[in-house]
């Protein structure tokens, strides 16, 4: 398709690798961490790990939707679920992320609630409409690319004046999870001394440029916003290299055919007259983040899920032995969790990062596993030309 | 792949525009232009390795 093969040409793919071979500097290492999971999918399904010289490390970070909800908020939405007078309409990812009590919303699914996965959120508007006797609820989560979606279907659903429809509002604030992970403090951040960003494509198309500019200029940490096809992050990777060569700290743009500085202003507007930022928003390996999620506005509670059915979520750990927390906070790498490729797989995941193709795990399993394999076989002497 | 989607979010979206979609939904017109612009770029980062400067 136009603007999408263009962007996978293989050829361009090493002639870029090259020059990022070229531009680093021998004598130190680099650590970048993309945030968003769709780029984090892009870096394992074109190997573009294998692309990158020695000295330079990409980090996964948290930006999976489904990878950061906490476990208490998939327990809230099983309960909703099992009430016999409402129908959850959710993203099919959400699925099979695993509960408290080995549950999942399948599980429940196939116990009878009446659970259906959709595309867009408008589908679920849909429903309601057309099942005026159910109480639909959806089941909203993800960051700043969803959250407008979500408000669309708020808004459709008032123009309609359907009395049945609610969401249960779950979305999540990008720049407060980039915050959390630079100020870890040094003691938990093990190896971890992350030295720029490569910034989210489609939460930017919406947030633009402006948000990112605190890390630049206050932390010295450079931004690279960049699109989801291998020559974008590799792109992004070699602005980056630049900037940390030249001792420079700004938020540049490699994705200009899609986001603008200022972002997508309509969509901001929309969803600043629709939510407002919670108090504090639990996050699955980031723990409880000040001002990090969005909630509808008081004048739109009678489409409040958490008010209508008095949701209170109750705390729940993850399986103890699943590193999914070290992992989004980008301490552990996939294989480093004893649980996986093990009793941890797509098919029967033991924690969420196994779950979403934006996942690190999944990705790493999907995409990645067998190169490690081979890689610790055929070790290449260093300096020896792949 | 055939698609009904929401351009609630992208009003002056036109016939013959591309838009990144998401869940349903236009986000963001691209840029044909700046596309191009995009290519020459990476065609140049890529040139210079061919042959350094």
């Amino acid at each position: 398709m136009k603007y999408v093969d263009e962007y996978r040409d293989g050829a361009l793919a090493r002639e870029l690798a090259a020059a990022i071979a070229a531009e680093v500097d021998p004598g130190r290492t680099y650590a970048f961490m993309e945030f968003c999971g769709g780029h984090t999918h892009a870096i394992s399904r074109y190997g573009i790990e294998d692309l990158l010289p020695p000295n330079l490390r990409m980090i996964h970070g948290p930006g999976c939707p489904v990878c950061v909800l906490p476990v208490g908020r998939i327990d809230d939405a099983i309960r909703l679920a099992r009430r016999p007078e409402v129908t959850l309409c959710t993203y099919a990812d959400l699925m099979r992320v695993p509960a408290s009590k080995g549950m999942s919303l399948l599980k429940a699914k196939a116990a009878g609630a009446d659970i259906r996965m959709i595309y867009s959120p408008l589908d679920s508007v849909r429903i309601a409409e057309a099942e005026p006797k159910r109480e639909v609820v959806f089941f909203a989560i993800g960051f700043e690319t969803t959250t407008p979606p979500t408000a669309v279907a708020l808004k459709t659903a008032e123009a309609k004046n359907l009395a049945n429809y609610s969401i249960f509002s779950n979305h999540v604030l990008t720049p407060v999870a980039m915050r959390a992970i630079l100020d870890t403090p040094a003691e938990e951040k093990g190896e971890l001394a992350i030295e720029g960003f490569v910034g989210p494509a489609h939460v930017s198309t919406i947030i633009g440029m402006e948000p990112y500019r605190a890390f630049a200029e206050n932390d010295r940490k450079p931004v690279v916003i960049a699109g989801f096809e291998p020559l974008d992050v590799m792109q992004a990777i070699l602005m980056l290299v630049r900037q940390v060569n030249e001792q420079r700290s700004e938020v540049e743009n490699q994705y200009i055919r899609v986001v603008t500085p200022a972002g997508n202003t309509a969509a901001q507007a929309l969803c600043s007259e629709v939510f407002e930022v919670r108090e504090d928003f639990e996050w699955r390996g980031l723990g409880v983040l000040a001002r990090s999620a969005l909630k509808l506005r008081d004048k739109y509670a009678r489409f409040d899920a958490e008010k209508r059915f008095g949701i209170a979520t109750v705390r729940a750990d993850d399986n103890p032995a699943c590193e999914c927390g070290a992992i989004l906070r980008g301490q552990k790498k996939p294989a480093e969790c004893k649980l996986f490729g093990t009793v941890c797989t797509p098919q029967t995941p033991m924690g969420a990062c196994m779950v979403s193709a934006e996942g690190a795990c999944a990705a790493h399993w999907t995409y990645g596993r067998f190169r490690d394999r081979e890689r610790k076989r055929t070790a290449p002497e260093p300096g020896t030309a792949l | 792949v055939f698609k009904t989607i929401s351009i609630m979010l992208v009003e002056d979206a036109a016939p013959g525009d591309y838009v990144i979609v998401h869940v349903g939904h236009a986000l963001a017109k691209l840029d044909p232009v700046q596309a191009e612009e995009t290519l020459a770029l990476l065609a140049e980062a890529a040139r210079r390795v061919a042959s350094p400067a």
